[in-house]
């Protein structure tokens, strides 16, 4: 970046210009190897104990959208983290951030949800901090949240993982979450019944790996949806992706609304949904375990790892042609016609 | 859908020589790339990108204006978001809202009329851009304006498709066989406006809409035109488009609109291709009322090749900036910036 640059919202978008900014700012200055392996969580060895070990910070608007709000939101984002990584959450901290001015009665309504989340996803809270900045200076509220968990031994979800034979599923249908935020935006309120997704994850990833501690790796596809997670695997191991476009379970209001909006269903957030990469062999009972809990009811075979093109993801699209799935840019622009 | 496409292998061997169909409008362009369309059409098919990204077509001195109204105190500039990231030679609308500019993104004119309602200390001024599917919009919005919201201003760069058409035909830069016209204009317009490149320029229009089956009936349909030596033109939008179009709609361009000369990035000054703001509604046309900057803009800067790819004249890949150092990321010119682009749907699709 030349020096006068400044940074902009994409920066933050999870996609092409965020992994710019944290490949050329943040990670040269606190390189080690834990870091470089840049997945959700690290992968720690502390006294012969395999943890997991993450942090994430959350900064929605609207604080309260169909299906949760920011206190839920800030549980599950972290527990899902570390349930990636095959590991048992055990403890959470949360940062609060709050802008002069929030109403009380909301800070106890979100934090009564991320209470409930947390007992929901079997996770104590056990630390915590609180900061007020003055108005203007917040959009009302921040959390961040950091997670402690326990892996499994013998599991290793990590994306490089992924070999080409491999096939890939996903728990559930896309870009709920992203939809159903955007549909109560200022200025942009659509009718939907749409709800968020945003659950624990960890209890699915559990039976999952009961059934096949052998997945070879797991990723939610949170910011940037299923496009920026499948280019991530993609670079990670050095393999070529292959998805199918009839078999992406994308609600029909989500496909409409995605249509309007001139977004992609691909490259919208999901906060309850896990990719998870196995060996073809495993695939019925990786789909049977996913289907029997109640967040992976229909989970699904969407595509399948390749040799070639190496770091490159490609949908088989719906009348036979194909292209590629790039990876998202930062936060999809609306389109005008 | 596998019969239908060959279909078109059959029809095009049945022409028997290449032949080149341009698609004018960049959501056809976007479309046919997002289905993987072009990896199925036979090798003597060619789907040429034409001007119909609005966004592309904007040309660098309406940015330039627009971010120095942006620069401006008590004052929002409030644009598709299309618009944000296209860069200018001062910078782009989204680094201006980084520097402190306040750049509200909307879907509707309508949108920011009703932030200009809620906040009469502040002027709020609309971005007009695109052809005959937006103007209808942003007509409506200065006639509400007019009615009682004296803090609401347009600044326009709307065009209309038909001068356009006609500059790329005329310069005859371009070997085109056949046009792909798009569904949503013709919804407001009605098929009339395409009749001249039928009748003086000889070349069959098919107007078409947006699904695999639109795109794949459109281009079938124009390759039959052409193997039967008929340029006419042809309507496989039916249960949209009819051959009047949306008078109601037209009556508004018309009623706030009139007709101007106006710069297209890639293709000069076209005249009569342009809408400006009618002197009845003066009070509310920000070209007036805030001032262009003086300073001389050059056209596209540091070898972007845009125009060219907005004419057809070649495809992204031949522009030596493509994928080099034109990104989504680090884009040297509109078409790389908007979801209707060439440049994007090149990059992102193929």
């Amino acid at each position: 970046m030349p020096s006068d640059e400044i940074i902009l919202m994409s920066h933050g978008g999870g996609g092409r210009r965020t992994q710019q900014l944290l490949r050329d700012h943040v990670l040269p200055p606190l390189d080690n190897p834990i870091l470089r392996q840049m997945d959700d969580a690290a992968c720690l060895e502390l006294a012969g104990v395999q943890l997991a070990f993450t942090t994430d910070s959350y900064v929605i608007r609207p604080l309260f959208f169909p299906g949760g709000d920011i206190g839920r939101l800030a549980v599950c984002g972290t527990v899902n983290d570390l349930a990636m990584q095959g590991a048992q959450p055990l403890y959470l901290t949360l940062g609060l951030i709050l802008e002069e001015g929030l109403r009380v009665n909301d800070l106890d309504t979100i934090m009564q949800s991320a209470a409930a989340a947390a007992r929901e996803a079997g996770v104590q809270i056990v630390a915590g901090d609180t900061k007020v900045v003055e108005r203007g200076a917040g959009s009302g509220l921040f959390i961040n949240t950091a997670g402690l968990g326990l892996r499994r031994s013998g599991v290793d979800t990590h994306i490089a993982n992924a070999r080409p034979g491999d096939v890939i599923l996903i728990t559930g249908t896309l870009g709920d979450h992203g939809v159903a935020v955007l549909s109560r935006r200022e200025g942009l309120a659509f009718q939907t019944e749409l709800v968020s997704d945003v659950a624990p994850l960890n209890g699915l990833t559990a039976a999952l790996l009961d059934a096949v501690p052998g997945v070879h790796a797991l990723r939610d596809p949170t910011r940037g949806g299923l496009a920026a997670a499948l280019n991530d695997v993609a670079a990670a191991a050095h393999v070529g992706i292959r998805i199918e476009e009839k078999a992406l379970p994308v609600r029909p209001d989500v496909r409409g609304a995605c249509g309007l909006l001139g977004l992609e269903p691909l490259s919208v957030a999901n906060e309850g949904k896990a990719l998870v990469i196995c060996a073809a062999a495993d695939e019925e009972r990786a789909l049977a375990a996913l289907r029997a809990h109640p967040l992976g009811h229909d989970a699904c075979r969407i595509g399948a790892v390749l040799a070639a093109p190496a770091g490159k993801v490609l949908l088989h699209t719906r009348i036979g042609g194909e292209r590629l799935v790039e990876m998202p840019l930062g936060d999809d622009l609306p389109r005008i016609c | 859908m596998d019969a239908k496409l060959q279909e078109i292998r059959e029809l095009a061997q049945q022409v028997g020589h290449p032949v080149q169909l341009m698609e004018v409008c960049g959501t056809h362009t976007t479309a046919a790339f997002r289905v993987g369309l072009r990896s199925l059409l036979p090798e003597s098919v060619k789907l040429l990108s034409g001007p119909g990204c609005p966004v592309c077509v904007t040309h660098d001195r309406f940015l330039e204006h627009a971010l120095a109204i942006a620069a401006q105190p008590d004052t929002v500039v409030a644009t598709f978001g299309d618009m944000l990231r296209v860069p200018g030679c001062s910078g782009s609308l989204e680094s201006a809202r980084a520097r402190g500019a306040q750049i509200q993104v909307v879907y509707s004119p309508l949108d920011a009329l009703q932030t200009a309602k809620q906040h009469p200390e502040l002027r709020v001024i609309f971005l007009g851009i695109g052809f005959e599917t937006t103007a209808p919009t942003t007509a409506g919005a200065l006639v509400a304006a007019k009615a009682g919201v004296p803090n609401f201003f347009v600044l326009s760069a709307h065009k209309t498709m038909p001068a356009a058409l006609r500059a790329l035909l005329v310069s005859g830069e371009m070997k085109i066989d056949a046009f792909l016209m798009p569904g949503h204009v013709s919804v407001i317009t009605g098929m009339h406006i395409y009749e001249f490149v039928a009748e003086e320029f000889k070349r069959p229009c098919v107007i078409t809409g947006f699904e695999p089956n639109d795109l794949v009936a459109g281009i079938a349909q124009a390759l039959r035109l052409i193997a039967a030596g008929r340029a006419v033109v042809d309507n496989q939008y039916q249960r949209a488009v009819s051959a009047e179009g949306n008078q109601k709609a037209q009556e508004l361009i018309n009623e706030v609109f009139e007709p101007c000369d106006t710069e297209w990035r890639g293709l000069g000054k076209i005249p009569g291709s342009g809408l400006a703001i009618r002197a009845a509604y003066a009070a509310h046309n920000a070209a007036h009322v805030f001032p262009a900057p003086t300073k001389d803009v050059p056209e596209t800067s540091r070898g972007c090749r845009c125009g060219e790819v907005l004419r057809g004249a070649i495809t992204p890949p031949q522009c030596p900036l493509f994928r080099n150092v034109c990104t989504p990321s680090t884009p040297h010119g509109a078409c790389m910036v908007s979801g209707e682009g060439t440049c994007a749907a090149y990059y992102r699709y193929s």
